[in-house]
């Protein structure tokens, strides 16, 4: 039998001026599979991550997030999706926890105490609950915006080089979350430039060129210098 | 919304002090321009008030969404499910509350500076002053939201909010003309009707119209 894919594109086109980003993007995501997205610089995995996001709408095609339209419906989609984007998406002159408590507030969410004592400890900044963001470093501010992962309980996570700027204690502990959403039958796509640990959570590779998947490959057996290769040989020679 | 936007204006204070500096600058001005001349001053007084209020409002409501843009969270805010007038609401609280301080300094300012007797017009013109100022941030923040996004924002803003605006001008001066002439309340109803009217429409039009225009 056949899984449902919880993230499910066909014929995704996405056109910018003259400039055809994204061209018959064909891609299913299934619950607890992992899909890291390769690429180079402007083949459009930020754009294919943001149209599922229901950021962005495609010129033609189609992509659903566990069976919602990303147009059409996209209020029903933004309810099961978890996202983080290049943007951390925190407001500078609140503290970690004022950032915390108004997202959690936004989403509908009661915005308990313990909890967001729990989501800053996950990510070791309980220590600066109380400091504003305007003086968290770079890897600080990442770690924040991750931290509002431990908020929610979405059914598809988005990711957009989720591990840049993080140390190693908050990669470990991403790659923990990361691993435990998928056992929980949760569906992760996620871009990066990285061919290191962070493939460890695919278990597939889907790399974008020309405006298309031009591989779509079992990670399985892959180490990074394999990744490297087939990344040479698909992504370089079309974009 | 609204507790998060205050929150962050009370620490940065960057609306607020441009927007306290900026009515004192304006009153200064008028101030020199009018000199002493009392039934000059008497004719002129209602329009200027108002000038104060609508330069000041459109500068701070032009800055409603900018806190989104510079802290790169306005693709969280679309993110978030649910109904987007919500957001709507609040934002216009917080113009709200702000609006209120910056109006009521510059009133009484504004006193100060011109020697101005209110009296017995002081509840009328808070009356008058709530409607309109309600007006202003109900159409402000729905148009700083659709251009915030945009490149030429600080010039479109006033552009697209004062034509928008003209009933509420109208009804705030005139009423405002007569209640600094010691007329009653009951004589300024219909200015009153218009400005609730005017108020009942753009709020209308901003909760059911936001989600789109947020979206883009």
């Amino acid at each position: 039998m056949v899984a449902v894919p919880l993230v499910h594109i066909a014929g995704l086109v996405r056109v910018f001026g003259a400039h055809r980003v994204l061209d018959g993007v064909d891609l299913d995501v299934a619950a607890g599979e992992a899909v890291a997205l390769l690429g180079a610089n402007g083949a459009g995995k930020t754009t294919l991550l943001k149209i599922v996001a229901t950021l962005l709408r495609p010129t033609r095609g189609t992509a659903q997030v566990a069976g919602h339209d990303c147009v059409r419906d996209a209020e029903s989609a933004r309810a099961v999706l978890g996202v983080v984007t290049h943007g951390n998406h925190i407001y500078e002159d609140l503290t970690a926890r004022e950032n915390l408590a108004f997202w959690a507030r936004l989403r509908g969410q009661p915005a308990d105490a313990d909890m967001l004592t729990g989501a800053l400890a996950d990510v070791d900044l309980d220590r600066h609950a109380t400091a504003r963001v305007r003086t968290f470093s770079a890897g600080m501010r990442r770690r924040l915006a991750l931290a509002r992962l431990s908020l929610t309980t979405p059914r598809v996570l988005l990711l957009d080089e989720p591990f840049a700027g993080l140390d190693q204690r908050a990669r470990k502990w991403l790659e923990g979350r990361l691993e435990a959403f998928k056992a929980g039958g949760g569906a992760l796509l996620m871009a990066t430039h990285s061919f290191g640990r962070e493939l460890g959570l695919s278990d597939r590779l889907a790399i974008l060129a020309g405006g298309r998947v031009a591989l779509d490959t079992p990670r399985a057996g892959l180490d990074a210098q394999d990744v490297q290769r087939l990344y040479l040989a698909h992504a370089e020679d079309l974009s | 919304m609204a507790w998060k936007d205050l929150l962050i204006e009370r620490r940065s204070k960057e609306t607020l002090n441009a927007l306290l500096f900026f009515s004192l600058a304006l009153l200064f001005i008028f101030q020199f321009a009018l000199g002493p001349d009392r039934e000059r001053l008497a004719a002129v007084l209602p329009g200027l008030l108002w000038l104060g209020f609508i330069l000041s409002g459109v500068l701070g409501l032009g800055r409603a969404f900018l806190v989104e843009r510079e802290n790169d969270c306005w693709e969280a805010l679309l993110l978030a499910p649910g109904d987007k007038s919500a957001i709507y609401v609040g934002k216009l609280l917080g113009s709200l509350l702000l609006m209120a301080v910056v109006e009521t300094l510059v009133l009484a300012l504004f006193v100060v500076f011109f020697d101005v007797d209110l009296g017995p017009a002081l509840p009328g013109l808070i009356l008058v002053i709530a409607l309109g100022t309600v007006g202003i941030a109900a159409v402000g923040t729905l148009f700083a939201a659709m251009t915030a996004q945009v490149r030429a924002r600080e010039l479109l803003f006033p552009v697209l909010l004062l034509p928008v605006l003209v009933p509420v001008l109208l009804g705030t001066v005139k009423a405002t003309e007569a209640l600094l002439l010691r007329e009653p309340l009951g004589a300024v109803s219909h200015w009153l009707k218009l400005l609730a009217a005017a108020d009942v429409v753009y709020l209308a039009v901003g909760v059911l119209t936001f989600d789109v225009i947020l979206e883009g």
